[in-house]
């Protein structure tokens, strides 16, 4: 990964909001890299629209920096500022056409009649809307007005594009499709795109690097790969996907390794890097993500195996999800395994033996 | 037949509140003078003797002047207060917005008195102005709660859309948001313009000695050569109102339609 070559596109210092006594965004401080698919993934309330608000210049800021490119954007207005949005309601004027919608942006260019006609069609064309450009607004299709709000938000060939949320309106089938086709035209445009999602899935897909925010706070910014793999909290780690958690205790701890007693799974030595968070005080748990560990069927052996009795199983057909109480546990962890061909689905209540790999497991305190 | 009975109430009062309306145009084109039955045959010359009135063109004169600008200011003042009322949140908003639509629920002789009082007292003179004065207050509560709506079904993302593809707050407001309420507009020009044309109570208390429509109307019914006109100008009259507030309807769900909006009811 070449990311960490590229300059810095935005830049937060400390920035704090306040609505009244709310206390919305309480000091974030993070940089977004140029050209890159940056996401603000959280749940509902917890600041990922303000923040991103700030950015278009929409919120004004209690106290900070938010830097565009290198430039304060204090007292910039959002119609001086080289940023533009994709709105959650897409926000589509519906008293005109689209290409009137999607050339909107560029009345104040002073552009000869020919060259705005070629820069809607181009813009169009980029959103695959080719011979669109009469039709009314109003008449569009969900999916269709997405593209049109893309099509008029990249026409000014602004430094970041804004997205809020902007695939929630869209059905699944729908969704799954835009999500490949934003990638692309990101790719293709090479513009700084930001997405405001509460789909941890989404995010993963999508991004190249994702801020986790909880409660006006990011909680942890990283790629996808390490944020589902090396998660620093609890929190993160249950917010993004599934994970299992037993409670742990620590029995040493070196430079080389951090030794670990896990409630059915023994002991284990631990790579200092398998425990990404700071302490939180809330007691020591190992977690695991289900496609971890397996369950390890007559005849096969494993270096790490615990026995646990099924609880529950979810047949998802291609998938099965086991629950699975491991002896001396008292809450039952979940695998997810892929369905075998010629290979019974296991019962409730049956005996399991659990491969599992310490590498897997991540430690948090 | 299933709902017997309501359905003859219901026929009754359509009957009772439509039939004198029916009876308007029917002794309007009616020969004889005499307002009853039966009909003595076709004639439009009370049109024409109404037609050659001059002091009829000046009630006339005067309530277009009256209507005209009532409806111009009250529609002015309430794109102002629908647009604070949907728009900003301030203090005390629940109660201002009370005490501006009070004059909807108020008795109008309550207001056409206090009016005269304040304004006599004043040493303000009685003249078309002060009928105006008097109807922009009745006017107004009927133009905030149609412009309302209208800015209500405004989505505000539209205009930080304009505002994010750099326009200004002014432009904006001219570009996307004056088209999408003018159907809310117009509406709300036609019906305080029809509640402006036929008021009768506070113009009577404040006209002085220009004298509106309804009033000279009122005037003329102690002559009973008179009342056949004042049939044939009541005919005038409705067929305008019926047009005005069929525009009116018209533009309220054209504006729902363009902008998408479901139809909540309006006030046809």
């Amino acid at each position: 990964m070449t990311a960490a070559a590229k300059p810095t596109m935005i830049e937060f210092r400390d920035v704090h909001k306040y609505y009244g006594d709310y206390h919305a965004l309480r000091g974030i401080s993070a940089t977004i890299r140029a050209g890159e698919f940056f996401s603000l993934l959280g749940p509902s309330g917890c600041g990922k629209t303000t923040l991103l608000r700030t950015i278009a210049g929409f919120e004004e800021i209690s106290s900070g920096v938010v830097l565009i490119d290198g430039k304060d954007t204090k007292g910039v207005p959002a119609n001086k500022r080289p940023t533009n949005m994709v709105f959650q309601s897409y926000a589509i004027f519906p008293h005109l056409t689209v290409a009137q919608n999607v050339g909107f942006g560029l009345r104040r260019a002073n552009l000869s009649k020919e060259e705005t006609t070629r820069r809607v069609a181009e813009a169009l064309e980029m959103v695959g809307l080719r011979g669109y450009g009469a039709r009314a607004a109003h008449a569009l299709s969900g999916g269709q007005r997405q593209r049109v709000a893309l099509a008029r938000a990249l026409i000014l060939k602004p430094k970041v594009l804004l997205l809020d949320e902007p695939l929630s309106a869209l059905d699944k089938k729908m969704r799954e499709q835009m999500q490949v086709e934003l990638i692309k035209l990101q790719r293709q445009v090479g513009i700084t795109f930001i997405l405001v999602t509460h789909d941890q899935e989404e995010a993963l897909v999508m991004s190249d690097r994702i801020a986790v925010m909880f409660e006006g706070e990011i909680a942890q910014l990283a790629d996808p790969e390490t944020l589902y793999r090396r998660p620093t909290s609890r929190k993160v780690a249950d917010f993004i996907g599934t994970m299992n958690f037993l409670p742990a205790r620590i029995l040493s701890e070196t430079a080389q390794g951090i030794e670990v007693e896990a409630q059915g799974l023994g002991r284990m030595l631990l790579d200092p890097t398998q425990a990404p968070g700071a302490a939180s005080g809330t007691g020591v748990t190992v977690g695991f993500r289900p496609e971890t560990a397996t369950i390890l069927f007559e005849g096969q052996k494993a270096d790490r195996e615990a026995m646990g009795t099924i609880e529950e199983v979810v047949y998802y057909g291609d998938m099965t999800y086991y629950d699975i109480r491991l002896d001396g546990t008292e809450a039952p962890i979940r695998l997810s395994m892929r369905n075998v061909f010629g290979r019974a689905v296991l019962e409730i209540g049956a005996r399991a033996r659990v491969a599992w790999s310490p590498g897997a497991l991540v430690l948090f305190r | 037949m299933k709902g017997g009975g309501f359905r003859i109430y219901a026929l009754a009062y359509l009957l009772f509140l439509y039939a004198p309306i029916i009876l308007l145009p029917l002794f309007a084109f009616n020969e004889g003078t005499v307002i009853a039955f039966p009909l003595t045959g076709f004639s439009t010359k009370w049109f024409v003797q109404a037609a050659n009135q001059p002091t009829l063109w000046q009630a006339v004169k005067n309530s277009l002047i009256i209507a005209g600008s009532a409806s111009v200011l009250s529609t002015v003042l309430g794109i102002f207060a629908a647009r604070a009322s949907t728009r900003y949140q301030f203090p005390g908003k629940a109660g201002l917005m009370g005490l501006i639509m009070l004059p909807l629920v108020l008795p109008e002789i309550i207001v056409a008195v206090s009016l005269l009082v304040v304004l006599l007292g004043l040493g303000i003179n009685l003249t078309i102005f002060t009928v105006i004065l008097g109807h922009v207050l009745i006017c107004t509560p009927f133009t905030i709660a149609i412009l309302s709506s209208a800015f209500q079904s405004l989505d505000r993302s539209l205009e930080e859309a304009a505002y994010d593809l750099g326009e200004t707050a002014v432009s904006t407001f001219r570009l996307i948001i004056l088209p999408l309420v003018m159907p809310g507009i117009i509406s709300s020009l036609l019906i305080s313009f029809t509640i402006s044309l036929d008021e009768f109570i506070i113009a009577f208390f404040l006209a002085g000695t220009e004298p509106t429509l309804p009033i000279y109307i009122f005037s003329q019914f102690r002559f009973p050569q008179a009342v056949p006109v004042i049939m044939a100008l009541g005919t005038v009259l409705v067929a305008c109102s019926i047009v005005l507030l069929a525009t009116a309807e018209y533009f309220r769900r054209r504006g729902l339609a363009r902008s998408g909006a479901k139809d909540t009811g309006g006030f046809l």
